[in-house]
């Protein structure tokens, strides 16, 4: 590991007017928000701070939770939200940690990196003057003149892929200097520059990405438009507008589901025809775990499941018929959902709508209903479809400003008894193609179902981007992890001079030249005596 | 075949519980280790020229010396028997989830309790190397054998799931590389935490401590080994964890559930693993801080990853499928 707190100090600052305590006083910041400490300690925050967003539920995650909390803790679910307990991930505090952080890399690596950027364009340092103290060192004696021997070293340790520096000193004393493991720095470097771009990218994504959800039954009247009037709810980043989205359209002509003996889902694929830009319509496939790709948007399957067709015929013998997705409450597919005919009962003579007479079903549907009429499905295929349905006629309470769910409805109007229960406690059960004859004479039939899919459309523009930044920076990150930096000197003289190199007289044969090595790790690196002892061993045999 | 698996692991737990009876009494009848005694001789401290590298001060810096004649004793021929009950373990653990992947016909980790098995036998596997490859850490398969017996129980008792199927969410071929990788990385991680918790307390003894974690440390190998062996096995798992969890996990969720990231419980305990063992790495390459504070930053690590293997799938509920315990 490199020494990372020597950095280079930073400008020094123009002409020093002591007096100056503010621009002291930021200084002294900034050196200290680009420590090291400062970084772990920072990153250590980051930690602890990103766990109360596992501990509560977050809007973002899933909202409805959040419903559930403030219902079961009413007391500390306000002073959660002030706190940005439900959207830990978008809270200031959470961001000012991560934007401290990212501040502190830049101010780290910006340095770093010039200082690199230098060492890369200079020579390695000559060597120290005894190498004889350097951590790995070695004395050997080769024939031939210093200048050769020296040229030949340098050879030998640029084929390792050592950069390299021959330099003639006083007396015909000649030193190589040898240096290896730039990629260790460079790969960190990158590592922190790719964490740099991923962030910014996230931050762009959010800015410009957008999504939306959407039930599609199928069937070819039933298809949608990318407008933000055709969802069901959808967010838009701050920079996007909706006239920005781009222009396609879906229709699901098919799904097909298969599934385990136990009822687990094996398969799921969903057929399309998409319109792009009002071009030609094709057919695509796409299923979980694949979705369908767009120009300008991606859309995933999240779920399926059915909505019945039926068909009610009023007291005048006016029938409307609706297809209402159902949404499913368990693996087997029990779904509940609501049919409301607010449109009816209209006397042709008047052709006013009577409010005490519009319609509303609500129940359950179960594709496979077990023989023992319980009001849950045991299996999520349509194997013995049947729904449980009950009937209500008076003011639905549609016209009232009051959003509802279009799943279920409207409470306040039961309660109020502005909307009747017509048909009895029990739920009346209907087969596929059975019709049910009211109180009144009105009729409802159960005409059969057709499938839906759950989707989400999505758009992050960053995405690819990110995934090259975050690959960019693993190979950064393997580079810096698995890298070594070290050097390597060799000093070479005649042999006959004696310098203070203290060799018994044995160890030097006469001529020739006298080799000094040294060796120097930068980082951490255990295995670097033996390639040191490698090192000198081809440069004693002067094979190099 | 689910039945045989079970029963393989059920052997295995007890094979890794007999090697860790060997294990003990090895360390309490043997000899103190070689490296053990070579600690005590602190190398003089090594003059760096130019910007060298820095060697903290906190601990002993000490070369391994070449192993003195070797004398048999039973300590160590128990040590011996240790590690071959060792592999037998590892072999059943093996089969465990062998048998585990073709009763389900898929990979062997679809559910909190499969994962848990296979984390669990990477770690075993790779300490195994530890000490095929260097026998002088033999002293700590007492801890790792320990830690490995405690967790297989803790998977067997919490979180056993009959065999099934794969939902259709799992199906993709990022199925295996996210987990597969997240398993190598998890598994080195938790097996690293035994070096480091070790390290702490040898570096405690040396530093003349006596009570109780501390008299452990009496055996276990020198502390700058002890240490060395904790960073290299951090260091191996960090891109590997990284990978797995942040990398090829957002790729598949993006395909997936339609973004890459959406701080499901289960991300934001990898992303919080990740930022600790980060600030691990650092600190070790930092040279004022201290090689025991940077160890200890490891060992919150280890809890973290400990929260990721149990925590988040009882306490919390995601969109992580295969974390619903049994
Ligand atoms: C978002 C937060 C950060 C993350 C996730 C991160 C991650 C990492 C990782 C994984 C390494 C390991 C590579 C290695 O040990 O060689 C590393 C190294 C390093 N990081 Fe960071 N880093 C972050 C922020 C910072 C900051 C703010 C600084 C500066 C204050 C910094 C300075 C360094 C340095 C100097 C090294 C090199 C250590 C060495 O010589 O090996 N990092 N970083």
């Amino acid at each position: 590991m490199t020494v990372v707190e020597q950095r280079p100090a930073p400008p020094a600052a123009p002409p020093p007017r002591p007096t100056n305590r503010v621009w002291a006083l930021l200084r002294n910041s900034w050196r200290q928000l680009t420590s090291m400490r400062t970084a772990l300690v920072l990153l250590f925050l980051l930690a602890i701070a990103a766990i109360p967003g596992s501990v509560f539920p977050q809007r973002g995650v899933n909202a409805e939770r959040v419903t559930q909390y403030y219902q079961a803790h009413p007391e500390l679910a306000p002073w959660l939200e002030r706190l940005g307990g439900f959207e830990v991930y978008a809270s200031p505090w959470f961001a000012s940690i991560y934007l401290l952080l990212f501040t502190s890399l830049i101010g780290c690596v910006v340095p770093r990196l010039i200082d690199h950027v230098r060492s890369l364009r200079q020579a390695p340092p000559d060597a120290p003057k005894r190498l004889r103290r350097l951590p790995q060192n070695a004395d050997f004696v080769r024939p031939g003149e210093p200048a050769e021997v020296a040229k030949s070293l340098a050879g030998g340790l640029r084929r390792s892929r050592f950069r390299t520096r021959v330099r003639e000193g006083e007396d015909g004393v000649w030193t190589v200097s040898a240096e290896k493991g730039y990629l260790k720095e460079t790969g960190n470097l990158f590592f922190h520059f790719a964490l740099l771009t991923v962030l910014v990218c996230v931050g762009f994504g959010h800015w410009y990405g957008w999504h939306a959800n959407r039930i599609l039954v199928g069937g070819s009247d039933q298809g949608f438009c990318n407008t933000l009037t055709q969802y069901d709810d959808s967010t838009l980043g701050p920079r996007v507008q909706p006239s920005d989205l781009p222009n396609f359209c879906l229709k699901l002509s098919d799904f097909e589901a298969t599934f385990q003996s136990t009822g687990q889902p094996k398969t799921f694929l969903a057929t399309v025809q998409v319109t792009q830009d009002n071009g030609p319509a094709e057919t695509r496939k796409f299923t979980v775990n694949d979705p369908l790709r767009l120009d300008g948007a991606n859309v995933y399957l999240l779920g399926h499941s059915y909505a019945p067709i039926l068909k009610y015929t009023d007291r005048f013998g006016v029938s409307q018929t609706k297809i209402v997705p159902f949404l499913p409450v368990d693996g087997m597919q029990t779904s509940e959902g609501v049919a409301q005919f607010p449109d009816v009962n209209i006397d042709p003579k008047t052709n006013k709508r009577d409010s005490t007479l519009q319609m509303g079903f609500e129940g359950v549907y179960l594709p496979t209903a077990a023989k023992d009429g319980r009001a849950t499905s045991t299996f999520p295929a349509e194997n013995n479809p049947m729904l449980y349905l009950t009937a209500y006629r008076g003011d639905l309470g549609l016209d009232v400003g009051t959003p509802g769910s279009v799943y279920s409805l409207k409470q306040a109007q039961i309660h109020s008894g502005d909307l009747k229960n017509v048909s009895g406690a029990r739920p009346h059960p209907l087969k596929m193609g059975e019709t049910w004859t009211l109180d009144d004479g009105t009729k409802l039939e159960f005409l059969g179902t057709r499938p839906y899919a759950t989707l989400s459309i999505r758009y992050d523009p960053t995405q690819g981007l990110l995934l090259v930044g975050a690959i960019a920076g693993l190979i950064g990150l393997m580079l810096s992890l698995a890298g070594h930096r070290r050097r390597v000197w060799f000093r070479v003289r005649p042999n006959a001079d004696r310098p203070n190199v203290d060799l018994p007289d044995s160890a030097r044969p006469g001529g020739g030249t006298l080799v000094e090595a040294g060796g120097l790790p930068r980082t951490d690196y255990p295995g670097f005596s033996d390639e040191f002892k490698a090192l000198v061993k081809t440069a004693e045999e002067g094979t190099s | 075949m689910a039945e045989l698996s079970n029963q393989l692991m059920a052997a295995a737990v007890l094979t890794y519980l007999v090697a860790m009876v060997c294990y003990a009494g090895e360390y309490a009848f043997g000899r103190r280790s070689r490296v053990g005694r070579a600690a005590l001789r602190p190398v003089e401290a090594k003059l760096l020229v130019g910007a060298g590298a820095p060697v903290p001060d906190d601990i002993v810096v000490t070369e391994e010396s070449s192993p003195p004649p070797v004398r048999r004793d039973r300590g160590e021929l128990v040590g011996k028997i240790a590690v071959g009950f060792n592999v037998i373990a590892v072999l059943l653990h093996l089969g465990g989830l062998v048998t585990r992947g073709i009763a389900a016909d898929r990979m062997p980790w679809g559910n909190m309790y499969e994962y848990i098995l296979a984390t669990t036998f990477i770690a075993s596997a790779v300490w195994l190397g530890i000490v095929l490859a260097r026998p002088a850490v033999r002293h700590l398969g007492l801890f790792a054998s320990l830690a490995l017996v405690v967790m297989l129980g803790a998977a067997s008792l919490i979180a056993y799931t009959p065999v099934g199927p794969l939902v259709p969410a799992l199906k993709s071929y990022w199925f295996i590389i996210h987990v597969s990788t997240i398993i190598i990385g998890t598994g080195i991680f938790l097996i690293g935490a035994v070096p480091a918790a070790m390290f702490l307390i040898r570096n405690g003894y040396d530093q003349g401590k006596r009570r109780f974690p501390y008299t452990l440390g009496k055996r276990v190998p020198a502390a700058a080994t002890l240490e060395r062996l904790t960073f290299r096995l951090h260091a191996f798992a960090f891109p590997l964890f990284t990978f797995g969890a942040l990398i090829a996990g957002p790729i598949w969720a993006e395909a997936s559930w339609g973004r890459y990231w959406g701080w499901d419980p289960k991300e934001v305990w990898a992303f919080i693993s990740w930022i600790v063992y980060a600030g691990y790495l650092h600190a070790r390459a930092t040279p004022s801080v201290k090689r025991t504070v940077a160890t200890w930053i490891a060992l919150i690590g280890f809890v973290t990853m400990l929260m990721n293997l149990f925590g988040v799938n009882l306490f919390f509920e995601g969109l992580h499928s295969y974390a619903n315990a049994g």
